[in-house]
């Protein structure tokens, strides 16, 4: 491979020479400047896999999403995939359908509980376990594993602690001697039910995100902080925090992405139900357009999603990682 | 260098060759086809026969394995679409019939099997099975067995609550029934709602019951607002009436149907609205594994509604059978013949794992509820195949959906019919 580089100059300069001396010149001094410290000689060695890689599995499915929106395709045979063009029909049976704002609406709900109440707990419990104290690995394991779970697995968990009958939560209930909820079964609780296992399953990962910036951060600055006669809660607020934000934009940015993308903990919980209750932006094109394979109408859903998703990332990167 | 660079490759293309060639002797010297055959069954006791009899085969066959692959009824419905234009496709997999057969005819992913079933092997089974799986002449499946959908019931918990099960003849007296078990402390009706199915069996009983055949036909057709008829809003009125009451187990929302056939089979619930095959599915996911003894256990068929299109003998149920991929090897079609010969057929009626389709095989059966269901079907002159398979997948979720809609009652029948029946336009037009 390493041949490929070496023949770029050469051709370049063969061609150069024919040219003219003085563009071939240029041509030579241009790629020595861009090639500073071998710079262009990595991009032509390693970009060429990643763009294909990314060609093949991203932005071609992307685009094929987008065109696939406007037809119907029940899924089965090439042949059928893109004869029945409906216009815009798929994203007006989206715009109206009170399913997908339920789900736009829970998926919202979802980003609000992950950076009002699992950030700042992430935060509080990193503050107490960063140190270096008798236990603090034990917490910080303990905090964490919920994390190492598959997403289906802990979805099947909180299911049997959900249980009414037989689950953790109806033990809780019977030391009352009252009859436990079926919260899964209830319309109005389930989704909070949901948000409870995605704060507990993904907290601790944004805890060692937190525990790892604030191990970055010189102890000289907390020293000088408390020889000036600060306090502990002062130091945490005025140099920790403040040196912590380039942690914090990060799991802000995790959070609302992961909580977008939100579905496998939610399929083996409720799969959207009872009766839509649930349902995620995901679990909606997965119930909605792969199991009644409404392929076109699942894609559709997917463009949403996708510009949601675009218009975030393009937008938080445009404002709060503008600093760094 | 760069010399040394081909004829290492050249080196390398000749060893590659070479066990190409190996690979290739060795090919026919083998012989060897494999049958991957899917199948959706949890039942230890029919497994156990069904590898059995696979074994069997492939001692009378030495060139040829049965690969037995094995997916969850609900994932099994999801992933067919994607499975069946893969290359690992299964040979055989498990059909319901109806639209979402037709949908996978039409999109040729299926063999036919007209000319290999002709002569003995489909004179042996009941026309109307063979039909179920014929589409326009062909002959796409082999058939296995019939089903039908009605009340299983504990009598020892209706005994408790004072209900006489005979007396359950008319809706109103179902209606009845749940008030007075209600009245007795017992949970009524178990339901599996997470999965949706167990309950558009209520929804799409009264609507047989209700429109008969010819709703069922003119709904197909478009006439009468079709799917908005008058017959399919009267029948999510009368399965709200129901609802309203709250028959089912606690937390009936988020149970799958085989944690309702447990709650059924620990005595837990006094009825379940299933199918045949609950006898077993009960059994398997009671408790203690033998569910409700047979003398304690009843079966009624779903209440009539007086004055309507419906007969009382129509039933609802399904026509279950397997079908093949394009592509798959004869040899498939000759293990279905193997397994599903009316020796076979007769020993699992005999066993009692299902009611067979081949002629003659239902007088072997000697579970009591299988042959009442065995005569009720013989006897119906209205089979309606479940919805959610007739209708192909974009129709057919809809009314499972809809059907828990209403039960949970977060829309009205009218806005259920309007769903059914435009999904059904958007899959036709």
């Amino acid at each position: 491979m390493s041949s490929v580089s070496r023949s770029e100059p050469t051709k370049a300069g063969t061609a150069g020479t024919l040219l003219g001396a003085a563009r071939s010149l240029s041509l030579k001094d241009r790629y020595a400047r861009a090639n500073h410290n071998g710079r262009m000689t990595a991009i032509i060695l390693f970009l060429p896999p990643a763009l294909l890689l990314f060609t093949i599995f991203v932005i071609l499915p992307i685009f094929e999403a987008g065109l696939m929106s406007f037809f119907r395709w029940n899924g089965y045979g090439e042949a059928t995939k893109f004869a029945n063009p409906v216009g815009f029909q798929n994203y007006e049976r989206l715009a109206g359908n009170r399913a997908f704002i339920r789900a736009l609406l829970n998926t919202g709900g979802i980003i609000i509980v992950s950076l009002a109440v699992q950030l700042p707990l992430a935060l509080a419990m990193a503050l107490l376990v960063a140190k270096r104290f008798a236990g603090a690995y034990l917490f910080r394991t303990i905090f964490f594993l919920p994390f190492i779970l598959a997403e289906v697995a802990t979805g099947l968990i909180w299911r049997f602690v959900y249980d009414g009958e037989f689950g953790l939560v109806s033990a809780i209930w019977g030391v009352w001697g009252a009859e436990a909820p079926f919260v899964l079964a209830d319309r109005t609780w389930a989704i909070y039910a949901i948000m409870i296992v995605v704060v507990w399953k993904y907290f601790g990962w944004h805890m060692m995100i937190y525990i790892a910036g604030i191990q970055n951060i010189p102890s000289d600055l907390t020293d000088a902080a408390r020889m000036d006669g600060a306090t502990r809660w002062q130091i945490t607020r005025y140099v920790t925090i403040p040196l912590l934000m380039p942690a914090i934009r990060v799991s802000t940015f995790f959070a609302i992405l992961g909580s977008l993308q939100l579905f496998d903990l939610v399929m083996p919980l409720t799969r959207g139900g009872p009766s839509n209750a649930t349902q995620t932006i995901v679990t909606y094109l997965y119930n909605f357009g792969i199991e009644r394979t409404r392929i076109g109408f699942g894609s559709a859903v997917g463009v949403v999603l996708f510009v949601i998703c675009l218009g975030f990332a393009v937008s938080y990167g445009r404002t709060l990682f503008r600093k760094e | 260098m760069r010399k040394r660079f081909a004829a290492t490759n050249a080196r390398w293309i000749g060893s590659l060759a070479a066990g190409l060639l190996v690979a290739s002797l060795q090919g026919p010297a083998q012989a060897e086809t494999t049958v991957r055959w899917l199948h959706i069954e949890q039942n230890p006791q029919i497994l156990e026969t069904w590898t059995q009899l696979a074994r069997d085969y492939e001692a009378q066959h030495p060139d040829v394995t049965i690969d037995m692959q094995f997916l969850e009824n609900e994932a099994f419905k999801t992933k067919l679409t994607t499975l069946l234009q893969s290359d690992d496709r299964p040979h055989i997999f498990y059909s319901w019939g109806g639209g979402v057969l037709q949908a996978q005819i039409e999109a040729g992913v299926l063999r036919t099997v007209t000319d290999l079933m002709r002569g003995d092997w489909e004179d042996s089974l009941s026309p109307a099975a063979v039909n179920a799986f014929t589409y326009e002449g062909e002959v796409y499946g082999a058939p296995m067995l019939v089903s039908q959908v009605g009340f299983w019931y504990n009598k020892e918990l209706f005994a408790q609550a004072g209900v006489n099960a005979e007396e359950i003849v008319e809706w109103d007296d179902l209606l009845a029934a749940v008030q007075a078990l209600k009245d007795a402390g017992i949970t009524p009706i178990a339901a599996g709602g997470a999965d949706k199915w167990p309950l558009h069996f209520y929804y799409t009983l009264l609507a047989i019951r209700l429109g008969g055949a010819e709703g069922f036909a003119a709904a197909m057709a478009g006439e009468n607002d079709g799917f908005e008829s008058d017959v399919y809003i009267r029948s999510g009125e009368l399965f709200q009436q129901l609802t309203e009451m709250e028959p089912f187990q606690r937390g009936y929302l988020a149970a799958k149907y085989q944690e309702a056939a447990g709650v059924f089979g620990n005595g837990d619930a006094a009825m379940h609205l299933m199918g045949n095959w609950d006898y077993n599915t009960a059994k398997t996911n009671s408790v203690s594994g033998e569910g409700i003894a047979d003398d304690n256990l009843g079966w009624f068929d779903f209440p009539q509604i007086p004055d309507q299109a419906g007969r009382p003998t129509d039933t609802l149920g399904g026509i279950n059978g397997w079908i093949f991929s394009a592509g798959a090897p004869d040899e498939a079609v000759d293990f279905m013949r193997f397994f599903l010969s009316q020796e076979n057929q007769r020993m699992m009626g005999r066993e009692g794992f299902f009611i067979p389709v081949a002629k003659g095989a239902s007088a072997d059966i000697q579970n009591p509820f299988f042959k009442a269901v065995a005569d009720n079907i013989a006897a119906s002159q209205y089979h309606q195949i479940f919805y959610d398979q007739m209708l192909g997948p974009d129709v057919g979720r809809v009314v499972n959906d809809v059907s828990q809609d209403l039960a949970s009652g977060v829309i009205t029948p009218e806005e259920a019919a309007e769903q059914v029946q435009q999904a059904y336009e958007d899959a036709t037009f």
